[in-house]
């Protein structure tokens, strides 16, 4: 069952991927010359089979239409596009089936870890490591929280994709994302992890650049893969120094000699460090670019070139939080590194803080949600950081329901108008979209933690766990994560109040025909909002309650000298109420702003211009790399190409050498007389000098 | 065990069947399809044949299998074949790679059919035969010989600069190939002996073993190519016909890594030990500055070329490690590399039969119209790049920790490879494949033909195959490497050095 779970995804995806290479490569040879013939091979001003070529379907002509709808010129859909949505989705269905009765099993009183064997992959030396699936309660949740999502997105892009031509192309990609994820999740050692975590950032890179017509696409789906590359860097460093350190990669080896580790030396670098502290670093750098955390988040807002759909599923529900889950997953290392947990701390609570921020300002309705995504991952970070690992998870899980919910609700409001994704130029959309208004009203209530909804169980409990931590900067933590309430109930609301209230600002054509979406769009909007209202209230008791120890059994640790999930319970009332005074203060707030005076705002973004537009460019990071990173690397690049290769290596090597072979050899011509007894003298000397040398040199 | 002499009949099949090539005369389409086809089921054959080879090959034996011995040259040279668990798949990777070049070649070679097949059949002959003389003399005239064709094949069937590429390629290794024919002449006097078992046994004065190693060094680096003297390889690769790119990053680049792991390794421990400093500085500085560098070029076949001195970077990284991971990896990392850069060239030969240029910015939007191309060179981009579930993970991962476990700034600057990797073969794919089709002589361009995919859809599958299920080659080369390894640290510590690293 555990193995049907993780590989029908896969096969969903290698067949989808079938049916789209096929139709497109039968597509791309209608009228191909028998090979060998002259046609076919030199006559390129062979003009007959330009009209073959692909119509130009328009993507590229409006950067903001982020999909085909409400065009007339729509390319055929591409051969196999419905068996290909089937086959895919019934697989997702299926596997989301298995998930539950897997995390039911698992979780219960009486259930255990599952531990499933599937192939072994490396043996090398010392070194060994397996495709193997480790099935625990984290993973569990994982599980469940990965495969609802996905086959709910698998079928909400019916519906948002009706237009695409490239539709089992799509299919394909999703699933084999699905798949890298479980991956990811069931692994049970570091490296097969690490092929999860690279195979998400594959299929975030083709999913981002999905509509490959497009540069803005194209260029944010390199930037996504490589500035994960740099966090990968780090990974991968850590995963050799946890092999150094415990000579496998393996968790239960791992995990079971953690303790025997603390207070050992690791030489790195030219450094003794803390063996531990090292290492969490290390694989903390990996988390940090696949969540997107401060230093490594410029990827995230630009991902949003992808299809909405894959955004909710992959920019918000899942694969940003696999760093939250590796660091969580890694708890008995985290746990025992006091200084790991404090940087831990210390970006999440940075990011929260400054990603909310910016999510103040942006216009662009799924920026709004992408930073808003950033930040909410800060606040995981800050949960694990407290070394109450399970806020963290408990987050996680109840953020994946509502931020899908927010961007799939997003992607149902730009598919009703038109492809527009500037909050500018929507409002009023209330009435035309009472499901998707509704949803979105559910997410917001569950983002912004309106009591009992998932996010006030969850959020609350992390600003309560930073509250009384021990750790070094708990006290900053908290602060943070405070202030980041009070503007994400901001910036929830100001989309809100944007997009469904208040005047329509589209054009009239488009108002003309805004629609409620289509029933498998609605559909998984109205599911979700169910996981965003009572997620919390389902699990709180088992995650961060009193049902921990049965709940999560042996799979997250905690340090025995960790007493936060306890002390949060025995806090003050007062503070406890803090974060939901922030959020109705954050509500009213935004009510005055964008429905009882909506010029408030602007006359505030005149007042203060450079605190607006700093927020507006994202604090400058992009325009700071491209600065400090890209141009020098660029030019590094070519001048060790000209200079380097061209005028030392070359100058100096081989050309050099032979321009002086050329000189010598000019004036050694003067010294041919012609005459062969010179030439056999010559030899003659050379052979006795170096019988002479061979005979008194040894 | 075969009881006949498999090792020779798979060196010298591919002689026959080049003279049989030149039993055929006229350059007609009928002539061109006999010469074709003969080489074609040569070269299939001696693939076939050579898979016994492996079925045979008994995984637990450290040693030499399959020997043949014969007198030579007066009896105290001799001629002596067989190979280990480090030789033997690049015997396999040879014979494989062969009718890949000569299904490419079919059409894009017009000039001088015949020559060009008898060349690349004697450049298998010598090429297999490197890979399985087990006499320092014999192993030197195969090495040194197939300096020959392949100078041939660039400089007639090459690019309008062959001239001066085939001659950069031909000084280059023949510099470093005399100072290791001194090296030769020199062990010889020493030991009394060029067979290569025996040599392995023998120790070397520690002082000797300096200048031996510096000389071996000297043939091997230019052959790897190690930086700085890889300045040849981008040349000869963007002059080489397809084919023979193919060979050169597929087969010959890897003679420099077997030699170190044949001589240089288990022959003079002592200076390998001591010079292993100076290996991972070049090693690092070949990682970090042929990736910049391929960054920026403006020619793909170039860029390849650029990325494979990166690559070959992580192999000599891997092989001074000097344990078990990272001599493994590096083994693997060449067989790997083996078929992903082979791949990546053939790919490019796809476009450069078509469009005949390979300049990057000629390119663009062809995903539009050769979806299955676009497919295929992403997913060897995505091994180049070293992602896990290509064969190339592997050989990284296990070099990369191999080193970390020798000197953890090595690995961390060799780490540093992975992003700039993806940064130059994604900014390459996007340039060439992605974005719309708007240059006019593109708009003509077919899908792969079905010859095209029957040489590029096996190097997928193998690549896949040997990233997720590698155990078979592990098998193979876990005894000789854990031998290697072991007589490796003994010398070291026989000499009183502490060992780099232990086992």
């Amino acid at each position: 069952m555990y193995s049907a779970i993780v590989f029908l995804p896969l096969i969903g995806a290698i067949i989808a991927g079938v049916i789209a290479l096929s139709g497109s490569y039968r597509a791309a040879m209608v009228g191909a010359p028998a090979e060998g013939s002259d046609a076919g091979h030199h006559d390129h001003g062979d003009h007959a089979h330009v009209s073959h070529a692909h119509d130009d379907h328009g993507h590229g002509a409006h950067a903001h239409d982020d999909h085909g709808h409400g065009h007339d010129d729509h390319a055929p859909a591409a051969p196999g596009s419905r068996p290909a949505e089937i086959i895919t989705t019934g697989f997702l269905f299926v596997s989301a089936i298995l998930s539950w009765i897997a995390f039911l099993t698992i979780t219960a009183p009486t259930g255990e870890p599952v531990f499933v064997n599937v192939l072994p992959w490396v043996t090398s030396g010392t070194l060994s490591f397996n495709w193997s699936f480790r099935i625990d309660t984290l993973t569990s949740v994982m599980l469940i929280l990965v495969t609802t999502v996905s086959s709910l997105v698998h079928l909400y892009s019916w519906g948002y994709m009706a237009h695409d031509e490239h539709r089992p192309r799509f299919f394909g990609y999703l699933s084999l994302f699905t798949f890298a994820m479980l991956m990811l999740v069931t692994s049970d050692n570091l490296v097969q992890m690490f092929f999860g975590w690279e195979g998400v950032g594959l299929a975030s890179y083709l999913l981002i650049g999905f509509w490959y017509q497009r540069p803005s696409a194209n260029a944010a789906a390199i930037k996504a893969f490589v500035v994960n590359r740099v966090g990968d860097f780090g990974f991968a460093v850590g995963i050799f120094g946890v092999f150094v350190l415990f000579n496998s990669v393996d968790f239960q080896t791992i995990f079971a000699n953690a303790g025997g580790a603390v207070g050992t030396k690791m030489h790195f670098l030219s450094w003794d460090f803390d063996a531990l502290t090292t290492v969490c670093l290390l694989l903390f750098v990996g988390a940090m670019g696949k969540s997107a955390q401060f230093l490594l988040h410029t990827w995230l807002p630009d991902a949003m070139e992808g299809p909405t759909p894959v955004s909710a599923l992959i920019h918000a529900a899942t694969m940003v939080t696999a760093g939250v889950f590796m660091v969580a997953r890694m708890s008995p290392l985290f746990g025992l590194s006091e200084t790991a947990l404090t940087m831990v701390t210390f970006f999440g609570a940075t990011t929260c803080f400054f990603a909310a921020t910016i999510g103040l300002v942006q216009n662009d309705i799924k920026r709004v949600i992408a930073y808003s995504t950033c930040s909410q991952l800060g606040y995981m970070f800050v949960g694990l950081g407290t070394g109450a690992f399970a806020t963290g998870i408990f987050h996680l899980l109840t953020h994946g329901f509502f931020k899908a919910l927010l961007f799939l609700c997003a992607g149902s409001v730009i598919h009703a108008v038109s492809g527009e994704q500037d909050m500018r130029k929507m409002g009023g959309l209330r009435k035309h979209l009472p499901i998707t208004y509704w949803a979105m009203i559910a997410g917001t209530l569950a983002i912004t933690g309106f009591p009992f909804t998932a996010g006030y169980f969850s959020k609350d409990a992390i600003i309560e766990a930073a509250y009384v931590a021990e750790n070094p900067l708990a006290g900053y933590a908290w602060f943070m994560t405070v202030a980041a309430a009070l503007l994400t109930s901001f910036y929830s609301w100001r989309l809100i109040f944007m997009t469904f209230h208040g005047k329509p600002r589209a054009s009239a054509e488009v108002m003309a025909h805004v629609h409620e979406s289509p029933k498998p769009m609605t559909i998984p909007l109205i599911v979700l909002s169910l996981g965003a209202l009572f997620a919390g209230m389902i699990f709180e008791n088992r995650f961060i309650g009193e049902a921990y120890a049965e709940f999560w059994k042996s799979a997250l640790f905690t340090n025995p000298d960790n007493h936060v999930l306890h002390n949060m319970h025995e806090m003050s009332e007062l503070v406890k109420l803090a974060p939901t005074v922030m959020m109705v203060i954050g509500f009213l707030l935004t009510y005055w702003f964008y429905i009882r005076s909506p010029e408030v705002p602007k006359r505030l973004a005149e007042e203060q211009p450079l605190l607006y537009r700093f927020l507006l460019n994202k604090w400058y990071f992009d325009e700071l790399y491209d600065f400090l990173f890209v141009r020098p690397v660029k030019w590094l690049g070519r001048f060790l190409w000209k200079k380097g290769d061209g005028w030392l290596i070359d100058g100096f090597g081989p050309d050099g050498i032979s321009a002086r072979v050329v000189d010598v050899t000019k004036r050694v011509v003067r010294l041919e007389t012609g005459y062969v007894y010179h030439y056999a003298f010559a030899m003659l000397i050379g052979v006795s000098a170096l019988v002479t040398w061979m005979m008194f040199a040894r | 065990m075969t009881d006949w002499p498999i090792l020779s009949t798979v060196t010298f099949l591919p002689t026959v069947g080049a003279l049989l090539l030149l039993t055929i005369r006229g350059d007609d389409a009928a002539a061109r399809r006999n010469i074709y086809w003969i080489a074609l089921w040569t070269t299939i054959v001696n693939f076939l044949i050579s898979l016994l080879i492996w079925k045979d090959f008994d995984n637990a034996n450290a040693g030499f299998q399959f020997v043949e011995q014969a007198g030579w040259l007066g009896g105290r040279i001799g001629y002596s074949m067989g190979v280990d668990g480090i030789s033997m798949l690049f015997v396999i990777l040879t014979t494989f790679l062969m009718p890949a070049c000569i299904i490419a070649s079919k059409f894009s070679v017009q000039k001088r059919f015949r020559e060009y097949m008898i060349a690349f059949l004697l450049l298998e002959t010598l090429m297999i035969g490197v890979f399985c003389a087990t006499d320092l003399v014999l192993f030197y005239v195969f090495f040194e010989a197939g300096l020959i064709p392949m100078f041939l094949i660039i400089g007639i069937w090459g690019g309008p600069r062959r001239v001066y590429a085939a001659f950069k390629f031909f000084l280059y290794t023949l510099l470093g190939s005399v100072l290791m024919l001194l090296a030769i002449m020199a062990m010889y006097w020493q030991a009394g002996t060029t067979d290569i078992p025996t040599l392995l046994n023998h120790q070397f004065p520690a002082s000797m073993q300096t200048w031996l190693w510096l000389a071996f060094f000297a043939s091997f680096a230019v052959k790897m190519p190690m930086w700085p003297v890889h300045t040849w390889l981008p040349d000869a690769h963007v002059e080489a016909p397809t084919a023979g790119s193919v060979i050169l990053a597929g087969v010959l680049l890897k003679m420099g890594g077997y030699g170190f792991l044949r001589f240089s390794l288990p022959m003079f421990p002592l200076a390998s030990a001591d010079f292993a400093p100076f290996i991972y500085t070049l090693s690092v500085v070949a990682i970090i500055y042929t990736s910049l560098v391929a960054l920026m070029q403006e020619d793909m076949k170039k860029l390849i070329a650029y990325s494979s001195v990166a690559h070959m970077g992580f192999v000599t990284m891997g092989i001074f490690a000097g344990n078990q991971q990272g001599v493994e990896g590096a083994v693997f990392l060449m067989l790997s590399h083996g078929l992903v850069a082979s791949a990546l060239f053939l790919c490019v030969g796809v476009v450069y039969d078509r469009m005949h240029t390979r300049e990057i910015a000629a390119y663009g939007g062809l995903v539009n119209r050769m979806p299955f191309y676009a497919a295929i060179f992403l997913f060897f981009t995505m091994a180049n790049i070293g992602l896990p579930g290509t064969s190339a993970f592997v050989g990284e991962f296990l070099t990369m920790l191999g080193a970390f476990r020798a000197n953890t700034w090595v690995a961390f600057f060799a780490t540093t490879g992975v992003i700039f990797s993806a940064a130059y073969g994604l900014w390459l794919y996007r340039r060439v494949m992605l974005g719309p089709l708007d240059k006019p002589a593109l708009m003509s361009m077919f899908d792969l033909s079905r010859r095209e995919l029957t040489i590029l859809v096996p190097l997928v599958l193998l690549t896949l195959f040997f990233g997720v299920y590698p155990t078979p080659v592990f098998h193979v080369t876990s005894a000789s490497v854990d031998n290697l390894i072991t007589n490796y640290q003994a010398a070291l510590s026989a000499a009183g050095k502490l060992a780099v690293a232990a086992k």
